[in-house]
């Protein structure tokens, strides 16, 4: 990871960078924001790790915690809410066995987000599954599409 | 018969929709479908033609995709709802036999949608393949900037932008040429001009298809923009839940660099401009000017009191412009055309056209561009053929979290800035949401207090605390635990935090609760009294139950509950235990025979 971030460090003093472009690019890199990497950046960079924790904890794409394999995001914006965005959300709670927004299942494989809006309103209610946007669902179809993920990542698993 | 050369056989071009929207439809798989049908073929038969392949942005009609043009010449022919297979056919038919295939031509309600539309920015958008400048030049592009760069002073092209009379797209209305005029005016060592890509807005897509389908105009627009206000440094900030839109953008970018339209010194003149692109982080917030300078300074999004303004103090303290993508890649159109032309297109007071996203219960959902004043129910009955299965239309919300929701009486209303307003909606950024009777209004209410409340940033205590206590009311609402007083207590405090908060989205909070309170307050009542939920949405206010006189035992409500609350035997009635039952709704959804009832 030490040279990951030092890259990241590389690049921030080449291009003037901020805070929030060292958490985007260690996400990017990382997937998500380990404790580590905030104190080695406020080490190397003398900016104190609160200003970080500021930041990380302001915007809703920083994650301090490792993300599944899979995201399955179900998107909840006004358009996907009026043609029944939640059901499919409580659908997907369900089948996950997962309790909040932004929980991952035990085995690492899942992680559930609700979503306001990706903009694809017009083909609402919308679901994310690894940023490939599918259109028009319902819990019934959503839920299929979950079970077809679980056995391939369990018939990859005892291959 | 003689084999014919490359060059004189008959060029076809497959237009195939690959906005979010046919992209989703399966845009991609369509254009491979068609080169496999062509290279199939290929090997039988020695084909007359040559198919050139386009991938355009959003035309609109998402409600149909994938949309496919078949251009033959001067001749074009549409298709709507296109899937792989279909591709085959449509080669064989209609490429190589020269019958188009009937059964997937557009329809009636693909001219409806188009009737009243007015496309000045959309008409570019799903015509022109968004990854090429060339297709962009052909059509006029960069014309605008070349014009004024060849002797139009900034002062001119100020004045010829406020006498077009276009007011800002983001929301607020603000006049583009008063503030471009005060930026400009202003004292500063460097001046910026921001885009607003951040469109936080649920139910809202405007700004994405318009990056997605035409990211030159904004480009183009953008560059305007600096020359006016002397500024040779521009930032998009950008929201990264689109990344189909930063890469576009990124690309238009790198080939505007290519061939010199950005950069030093540019079409040899002394102006020069760069552009750089900002991700935001996730924050319906940073949309507000002053908030979205500090997340591209690299901090927390917080507002800050207005004034000083962004014109005269803003990114790294310099005096700066912040526009929102439509109004910005209107300006070409405006500076090509002239501010009179654009003048003549709306009202008095609100000039120009307005983009939309068409959404919810209509039939024909989609973007939409039209002009100024059209009629709210011309948008929904004409172009949007109404609502989705002849159910009773009941309000169209515009605005989202900062507007309102307009009910039937109200349809005349026209879209201005001024009349919008007043119904106690705004025109805002361009959501339009669609409610029929199946809906509830308070839920639609809770719907954005969750929203705002989620996102209000924390630093003034009215929005912070204020948006908390108001979703609490409502949701007490909700579960039936409303109280005698409780619409006064909502009222007093939307009141107080309209006027006392720091920025626009505390100031605006609280318009979805006033707009339904004035509009659809015995829903409210209903609540609250009989513990009633008209509409039949909220859960904890209902109760399911089966109607043995209709049930069939067909099973199909056994199967669908997720909580096993419903037992019997087949073609026997079956039973719900409510005791169980988690009121999801599934039984009622897939039941045929109406034999699940829900009070
Ligand atoms: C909470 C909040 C969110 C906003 N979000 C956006 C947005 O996503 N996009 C946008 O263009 N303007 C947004 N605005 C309005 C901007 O602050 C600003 O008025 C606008 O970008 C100015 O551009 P215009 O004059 O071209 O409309 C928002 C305002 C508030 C208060």
């Amino acid at each position: 990871m030490k040279n990951t971030l030092d890259e990241i460090v590389r690049q921030y003093r080449e291009k003037e960078g901020n805070v929030i472009f060292l958490l985007q690019e260690t996400q990017e890199a990382l997937g998500y924001i380990p404790e580590e990497a905030i104190y080695y950046f406020a080490e190397e960079l003398a900016i104190p790790p609160s200003r970080f924790y500021g930041v990380v904890t302001f915007y809703s794409q920083f994650h301090l915690k490792p993300r599944g394999k899979n995201i399955v995001s179900v998107c909840c914006g006004t358009a996907c809410h009026v043609k029944g965005g939640s059901k499919i959300a409580d659908r997907v709670q369900k089948d996950l066995d997962v309790a909040v927004d932004g929980e991952t299942t035990k085995d690492g494989l899942f992680t559930f987000e609700v979503v306001r809006c990706i903009g694809a309103c017009s083909i609402a209610p919308v679901v994310l599954i690894n940023n490939k946007a599918f259109a028009e669902m319902t819990a019934d179809e959503t839920s299929k599409i979950i079970k077809k993920m679980k056995k391939e990542e369990s018939d990859a698993a005892t291959n | 018969m003689q084999q014919q050369t490359e060059e004189n056989k008959r060029k076809l071009i497959v237009r195939v929709c690959i906005g979010t929207g046919g992209l989703a439809a399966g845009g991609k798989e369509v254009i491979a479908a068609f080169k496999k049908a062509i290279n199939d073929f290929c090997v039988d038969i020695d084909l007359d033609f040559t198919c050139h392949y386009q991938k355009v942005g959003c035309r609109g009609f998402c409600a149909r995709d994938v949309l496919v043009d078949v251009v033959d010449g001067d001749k074009s022919v549409t298709y709507q709802g296109i899937k792989p297979d279909i591709a085959k056919r449509i080669v064989r038919e209609h490429l190589i036999e020269g019958k188009p295939v009937t059964e997937w031509l557009i329809d009636d309600s693909y001219y409806a949608f188009h009737s009243k539309q007015h496309k000045i920015l959309l008409k570019d958008c799903g015509t022109i393949d968004p990854e090429d400048i060339q297709a962009y030049i052909n059509v006029g592009g960069y014309e605008g900037i070349k014009k004024i760069l060849s002797g139009m002073t900034p002062d001119e092209v100020i004045n010829e932008i406020k006498a077009s009379g276009i007011r800002g797209r983001g929301g607020a209305g603000f006049p583009t040429g008063v503030k471009w005029d005060a930026c400009r005016k202003a004292p500063g060592d460097r001046k910026y001009i921001v885009c607003n890509a951040d469109e936080g807005d649920p139910g809202a897509f405007m700004d994405r298809s318009v990056i997605e389908g035409n990211p030159h105009s904004v480009i183009e627009g953008m560059m305007i923009a600096a020359y006016a206000i002397g500024s040779s440094l521009g930032y998009v900030y950008i929201r990264a839940e689109y990344p189909s839109a930063v890469e576009r953008l990124k690309l238009a970018i790198a080939q505007a660099h290519e061939i010199g339209y950005l950069g030093n010194r540019v079409f040899g003149s002394d102006f020069s401009f760069d552009l750089r692109i900002k991700l935001g982080a996730g924050a319906f917030v940073c949309g507000e000017e002053t908030a979205l300078i500090a997340s591209i300074e690299g901090e927390r999004g917080m507002p800050r009191a207005k004034p000083p303004f962004p014109v005269h103090k803003g990114l790294w303290g310099m005096p700066t412009v912040i526009n929102n993508v439509e109004t910005l890649s209107n300006i070409p159109y405006i500076i090509r055309n002239g501010s009179a032309w654009y003048a003549s297109i709306g009202t008095e007071k609100s000039r120009g056209t307005k983009v939309f996203a068409l959404t919810g219960k209509v039939k024909n959902t989609g973007l939409i561009e039209v002009p100024m004043g059209i009629r709210l129910g011309e948008i929904i009955y004409d172009i949007g053929g109404g609502i989705i299965g002849n159910k009773q239309f009941k309000a169209v919300q515009l605005g989202g979290p900062s507007g309102g929701c307009i009910p039937h009486h109200l349809l005349d209303t026209p879209v201005t800035y001024e009349d919008i307003m007043q119904t106690g909606a705004i025109v805002g950024s361009g959501g339009m949401v669609v409610l029929d009777e199946n809906d509830c209004m308070v839920n639609i209410a809770k719907f954005f207090l969750e929203f705002t409340q989620a996102e209000s940033c924390g630093k003034c205590v009215p929005c912070r605390i204020g948006t908390k206590r108001l979703l609490e009311i409502l949701d007490r609402f909700t579960k039936g635990l409303g109280k005698d007083g409780d619409i006064e207590l909502l009222e007093k405090l939307c009141n107080d935090i309209k006027v006392t908060s720091l920025c626009g989205l505390g100031q605006t909070a609280p318009n979805p609760i006033l707009s339904t309170l004035k509009y659809f307050r015995e829903e409210y009542e209903a609540h609250i009294k009989e513990k009633r939920c008209p509409a039949k949405v909220c859960k904890d206010l209902l109760t399911y139950g089966i109607l043995e006189e209709f049930c069939k035992g067909c099973g199909a409500c056994l199967r669908a509950c997720p909580a096993k609350a419903i037992t019997g035997e087949k073609k026997k009635p079956h039973k719900l235990d409510s005791s169980i039952c988690i009121k999801c709704g599934a039984c009622f959804d897939v039941c045929k025979f109406k034999a699940v009832g829900r009070e």
